[in-house]
């Protein structure tokens, strides 16, 4: 039987769930409510006493403090609206799981399978509101339909005495599971409908070269040597799906494209991916020869660079966007443990250091209706923050650097980027530590979590555009104390050597883990029943494809599988033995003896067709817009100072845990009040050195509506900017570029595809170039290349996105500087030279302008400005440094001005600028590359020395005064601000978010 | 033999910040120094009787799931120490009945209050009576707050000290104690070690920010009756040299050594004059 038990706060307990939860509904939906209460309700399900279940009420359930229980009785009373919130059948009850091993400790008995504990909470609500609204309070707000179900109880349908009846979200599923043939014999219009129904994501070309795969005399005989028929099994075409899918497959970003430019002239380009991105790192690693900095590259789950001769840096930076867009906390939740799982499945296993986290949303002001199936904005931003806090702050991982980026196209589908940093030994076990290799005999083993229908088709899912039937099962809910367990784990199993190599269970699932580790071996033998299963029901095809979290997929070798398993089990971390690693060349999985699928190696991973893409680049026509010179330029710094992309992110940045492990020593909020904007974060990794790693990024979408080369060229500098700012050593930095893109293959849906085909090749050609000339490699990325939103004949498409993240070093921290003014009479300079480049900036976007003169970056000049820069940090020259971006000049002083509570005077006259800028476009210029720092009067010698011969202007200085105060080219006050008001600007947008 | 401080930090689960408790040891001159994973204690391969000095580290036992370390205080007093017949709870009764010294921080501090370990008023471990639960913000924030210590509490680890600078990093901190009675015994036993306060240490804050959560009383941090015990919420080891000091760049003049170590040099000294 069931057992409900209702857990509430005693009467006089403030209930600040529910207070925030009503502050909530009241900014969400403007509905007022007098009072929220909440409650958490705890269904059990399973063989116990009801001695047992009070004794799990009265313990672990709840708190005897502050909190009253009932079982199978009420609880909750003086309510007008009753909303009760709890899960579908299936989907991850973290609580639920805890819950049950709670009551597993108490009674030292297992739980039988099927048996379970199910959470919901109680929302009582209070005030005179319909039962319409009630609907929309859980639709809207408190629930998420495609994960949670709810129940709505109105006080005069309120049963007193028994309150609401237990049910139990069980899984049921009476499908015995089969290996089912699918016939590809059919016309291309049945393909197209396998495709589309199976959620397979293939192209016609594709599914043809499948359909031909199965006709080869040579495939039809092997397989009917071992029992197989002509036709594919379901297990097969799925694995093949997966392995093909744009996710895994980045086929945008190998395919031929063809590429005509502005002047008609063409090119063929064989791989983005391999012209660009592959030969610009090989390039600059050559060019650096015994500098070189890389240790692996691209071939890994991330990227590995030298830290010192004992140590190496792993870092990677994943996006989540789709599951982000259906549901907001748990894709973003996913996200963040996801790409935990990269460093960690990298090399042989690297400890985690740090998150970083941007993201790119729609105004959480929005006020237009929306097309169907969108979440507003709000609901958006507040959900993958809470989801990216609890995935981070649980898993004991300091969120050290981010941003967030607004744009209204973020509205069909937010961007969610979620980069995780790690240390490794240098050698480890007498072997380099970022590499592995499974060998022939190896077991597959599957540890942490189990398999469920979570995540089902999630790379596929990924690979399409938002539409109609965008499948529920894509939509996980992370569990971070389950792979935290995990992980302690195997830190300790790789470092007594119990494995040859690991990797992630990420999209794909197991199909895409052991297929890719097999390639070691040429070939696997995976048995799928004996997969640990949450519930029954799955089919084989869903086994081997299911993206369930929290797992990872290892080769041990079979004598040391015992030891290996013993320290699992005592830890308390679930392993399984799948099958072993094989050289037969076999993609080879079986159910219960039975083949499910048999596939060669070669043509699962080498099979896919090369896509052909069109590209055509026709430059935009734009032109500069005539804008008056504002009268009140105070008020003018203080709207920019206002915009959402400028404002202050502290209410965010102080929901994630940024200093946990002890080693963040310039932390994102700094200044004399600990709150102003850093540019970059400086972490120490090892307790007994003072060596630092340098945490930055760039990302400016604004660009690309006037050119993609530029908006990369801008997302390079601003990256390597915000790293020299701080500290980071121009010498010693990587790059990761991540692509984010609106479907740029042309098609009905995508009439302009060749123009965004043409602006991906641009961006790529852009981070070529500049890679190259700042010398920085590339060690890892990822693109997700179909950002639209379409349902009817609504389409939206972001503007094409690069998040440029970086990573580096910094020999001594206690070197680092940070943004803030610190002493009353030092010099303030403007470190490279001010053009009209206005295009694309934050100052035409408030005016609804875009323009044309987009800013170019001057690399040269740039990369001999960061040197000295460095060279004056390592001197201790510079008592401040910030870099100048959205919003130009005007925005940095009053940054660097209000974080270190100090005053300025600067003379606009003194500035290193085109000629004939009026004082506006001199203020608030986007031009690239350019640096505030502040310097001891005593210094300045020194100083001027370092960067005699560059654009390096003595602008004026830091007072004691609380005021920003600016005079324009004729001596005329354009600005006296007191630093209040302008920090009041920048802080209240998002101060209650 | 030489004599030996040996201090334990107790891992896994859902900890966070047992690697930088350990090196706060360490750096505060504790000769041995052992992260210890729950599994391990389990197993009877290690056992608390060893050391001198248990720390309970930040994190998020269990995820928190069912209250900010509920299940994981459901874990010590109900699971069994293999191959004997006492669980982890009894080991940690033995070794608080032996003079040890227990310092909780932050998850560490919560646990130490939902098992009874704090206050533990009249010397009974067992028995809740206060609790932490989340704060008035309804939010998790890190923040760093000032502290003030009460300079006539009993509490072995604050000794000679005035005033605290530390961060605080949780949702559920918010300090309250089952009735008025409990508070007053608290108070009056000047076992309210630490209270959240203003940045020039001398009185006692209710509004945020300075009072993060809205704690009764301010209180930020408890310990028992034989200042042996401690818990507090804001995070000493992440103070222990001066680059962790959130304004390091501004103030030259911050010393090389964090506030937070104090208390760990306490503790060690602590041990030295009394168990060894």
């Amino acid at each position: 039987m069931a057992w409900r038990i209702v857990v509430g706060l005693k009467d006089k307990v403030r209930d600040a769930r529910g207070e925030r939860v009503r502050r909530e509904i009241r900014e969400h939906l403007g509905i007022e409510l007098q009072a929220v209460r909440t409650m958490d309700v705890y269904t059990v399900d399973a063989q116990l006493s009801d001695a047992e279940v009070a004794a799990a009420a009265a313990g672990p359930f709840s708190d005897p403090i502050i909190q009253d229980y009932v079982i199978n009785q009420p609880l909750a009373h003086d309510f007008d609206v009753l909303i009760e919130v709890g899960f579908r059948p299936g989907v991850t009850d973290n609580v639920g799981r805890t819950a049950r091993e709670a009551i597993q400790y108490q009674t030292g008995r297992l739980f039988a399978g099927g048996e379970g504990v199910y959470t919901s909470v109680q929302y009582l609500l209070c005030g005179e509101i319909s039962l319409a609204d009630a609907e929309r309070i859980a639709r809207d707000f408190l629930a998420n339909g495609l994960i949670q179900r709810w129940e709505i109880v109105p006080r005069s349908a309120f049963d007193a005495v028994k309150g609401i009846p237990a049910t139990v979200p069980r899984v049921t599923s009476s499908a015995a599971p089969e290996i089912r043939a699918v016939d590809l014999e059919v016309s291309d219009e049945q393909l197209m409908a396998i495709s589309r129904q199976g959620m397979l994501a293939l192209s016609l070309e594709e599914m043809k070269a499948i359909q031909f795969f199965y006709r080869q005399d040579n495939v039809i005989a092997s397989r009917k040597a071992i029992g197989l028929g002509a036709m594919p099994t379901d297990a097969e075409l799925e694995a093949l799906a997966q392995t093909w899918s744009e996710h895994c497959k980045h086929k945008i970003f190998s395919a031929r494209i063809e590429y005509e430019d502005e002047r008609g002239e063409q090119e063929v380009i064989n791989s983005l991916f391999k012209s660009y991105i592959v030969q610009v790192t090989a390039d600059v690693r050559k060019a650096r020869g015994k500098d070189d900095i890389c240790l692996s590259v691209f071939k890994d789950n991330a990227g590995v660079i030298k830290f010192n001769d004992d140590w190496s840096l792993v870092y990677k930076v994943e996006t989540h966007n789709s599951p982000s867009a259906l549901d907001p906390y748990g894709g973003a939740l996913t996200g963040i443990v996801g790409v935990n799982r990269d460093p960690f499945g990298t090399g042989m296993g690297a400890r985690l250091i740090f998150n970083t986290d941007v993201f790119c949303f729609a105004s959480p002001f929005y006020d237009q209706p929306l097309p169907p199936r969108l979440l507003h904005p709000r609901r958006i931003f507040e959900g993958v923050v809470e989801g990216v806090e609890h995935g981070g702050n649980k898993s004991g991982i300091p969120t050290v650097n981010g941003s967030i980026v607004f744009d209204e196209r973020f509205a069909g589908k937010p961007l969610v980027y979620c980069g995780t940093g790690a240390i490794m030994p240098r050698v480890l076990n007498g072997q380099p530590g970022h590499e592995k290799k499974a060998r022939v005999g190896d077991r597959i083993v599957m540890a942490g979590g189990r398999i469920g229908k979570d995540g089902i088709h999630g790379a596929t899912f990924s690979s399409e555009e938002l539409h109609e039937g965008s499948p529920v099962t894509a939509v996980q809910i992370g569990d971070p104390i389950t792979q935290k367990r995990m992980f302690d784990f195997l830190m300790i199993a790789r470092d007594r050597g119990l494995y040859n190599a690991i990797t992630d269970n990420g999209a794909g699932g197991l199909s895409s883990s052991v297929g890719e580790m097999s390639e070691d071996t040429g070939g696997f033998e995976m048995h799928l029943d004996r997969a640990p299963l949450k519930y029954s029901g799955l089919q084989p095809w869903e086994i081997l494809i299911s993206e369930a979290q929290e797992r990872m997929t290892l080769a041990v070798p079979p004598e040391k599988l015992d030891a290996f398993a013993t320290l699992a089990a005592e830890m308390g971390v679930e392993v399984t033995d799948l099958g072993q690693f094989t050289d037969s060349g076999y993609f080879h999985c079986l159910y219960n003896g039975a083949t499910a699928t048999y596939l060669p190696m070669e043509f699962i991973h080498e099979g896919v067709p090369q896509m052909v893409i069109p590209a055509r680049w026709t430059p935009p026509v734009l032109q500069e817009p005539d804008l008056s010179q504002p009268l009140d330029m105070d008020a003018t710094l203080r709207h920019m100072l206002s915009r959402l992309d400028i404002c202050s992110k502290e209410s965010v940045v102080r929901r994630y845990d940024h200093e946990v492990q002890a080693g963040t020593v310039i932390k994102p909020l700094v200044g004399v009040a600990n709150d102003g904007p850093s540019d970059a974060a400086v972490v120490r990794p090892l307790f007994d050195s003072f060596e630092g790693v340098v945490v930055a990024h760039g990302i400016c979408p604004g660009y690309s509506d006037i050119d993609t080369y530029h908006m990369m060229a801008n997302a390079i500098d601003e990256g390597l900017r915000n790293y020299v700012a701080v500290g980071g050593n121009i010498e010693h930095v990587a790059g990761l570029d991540n692509f984010c893109w609106c479907d740029p293959v042309v098609s009905e849906k995508t009439p302009d595809g060749a123009y965004k085909a043409a602006q991906l090749v641009r961006a790529n050609q852009a981070l070529y170039d500049y890679c190259l000339a700042f010398g920085v490699p590339l060690i890892s990325g990822k693109d997700s290349m179909k950002n639209d939103y379409m349902v009817g004949d609504t389409k939206i498409s972001i503007p094409p996105t690069v998040l440029f993240s970086v990573i580096g070093k910094i020999e001594d921290l206690r070197k680092s500087v940070t943004m803030d003014a610190k002493s009353s009479g030092d010099l303030v300079y403007l470190l490279g030279r001010t053009r009209d480049e206005l295009g694309g900036s934050e100052y035409y976007a408030m005016h609804g302008e875009i323009g044309r003169n987009v800013p170019l970056v001057d690399a040269a000049s740039a990369l001999q400005r960061y040197r000295s820069v460095n060279a004056a940090q390592a001197e201790g020259l510079l008592a401040s440094c910030h870099d100048l971006s959205d919003g130009g000049l005007a925005v940095a002083l009053a940054e660097t001005a209000f974080a270190g509570g100090l005053g300025m005077e600067i003379d606009l006259g003194k500035l290193s600028a085109d000629e004939d800028m009026r004082a506006d476009r001199l203020l608030f210029s986007e031009s690239a590359s350019r640096l505030l720092v502040t310097i001891k009067p005593t210094d300045r010698e020194r100083f001027e020395a370092l960067f005699n011969g560059q654009d390096a202007a003595c602008i004026g200085r830091v007072t004691g005064e609380k005021f920003l105060k600016i005079t324009g080219l004729y001596g005329e006050i354009l600005v006296r601000s007191s630093l209040e008001d302008l920090k009041e600007a920048w802080q209240n947008p998002l101060r209650e978010m | 033999m030489v004599k030996q401080v040996r201090a334990v930090v107790m891992s896994g689960n859902g900890t966070n910040c047992e690697r930088e408790v350990a090196n706060a040891c360490r750096l505060a001159g504790a000769e041995v120094v052992e992260i210890i994973h729950v599994a391990e204690l389990l197993s009877g391969r290690a056992r608390l009787d060893d050391y001198h000095l248990l720390n309970l580290a930040g994190g998020f036992l269990d995820g928190d799931d069912l209250g900010s370390a509920k299940a994981g205080a459901n874990r010590l007093t109900h699971a069994a120490v293999k191959d004997s017949e006492e669980t982890l709870s009894d080991q940690l009764q033995r070794f608080i009945a032996d003079g040890k010294l227990v310092m909780g921080v932050c998850n560490g501090f919560q646990l130490m209050t939902k098992m009874g370990l704090l206050p533990a008023l009249g010397g009974d471990y067992h028995t809740q009576s206060a609790t932490l639960t989340f704060n008035d913000g309804g939010r998790f924030e890190d923040r760093w707050c000032y502290l003030k210590v009460d300079q006539d509490s009993p509490c072995v680890f604050t000794r000679g000290l005035r005033g605290l600078y530390l961060p605080v990093r949780h949702g559920e901190g918010k300090f309250v104690v089952e009735n008025d009675t409990v508070l007053q015994q608290i108070e009056a036993q000047h076992l309210a070690v630490v209270k959240y306060c203003d940045a020039e240490y001398r009185l006692p804050a209710m509004d945020y920010p300075l009072n993060p959560n809205g704690s009764m009383a301010a209180i930020a941090g408890v310990c028992d009756e034989t200042g042996r015990l401690f818990g507090l919420m804001p995070h000493p080891e992440a103070y222990l040299h001066r680059t962790h000091h959130p304004r390091w760049t501004r103030e030259p003049d911050l010393p090389e050594e964090g506030m937070g170590l104090w208390l760990y040099d306490n503790a060690i000294k602590y041990i030295r004059e009394q168990l060894l």
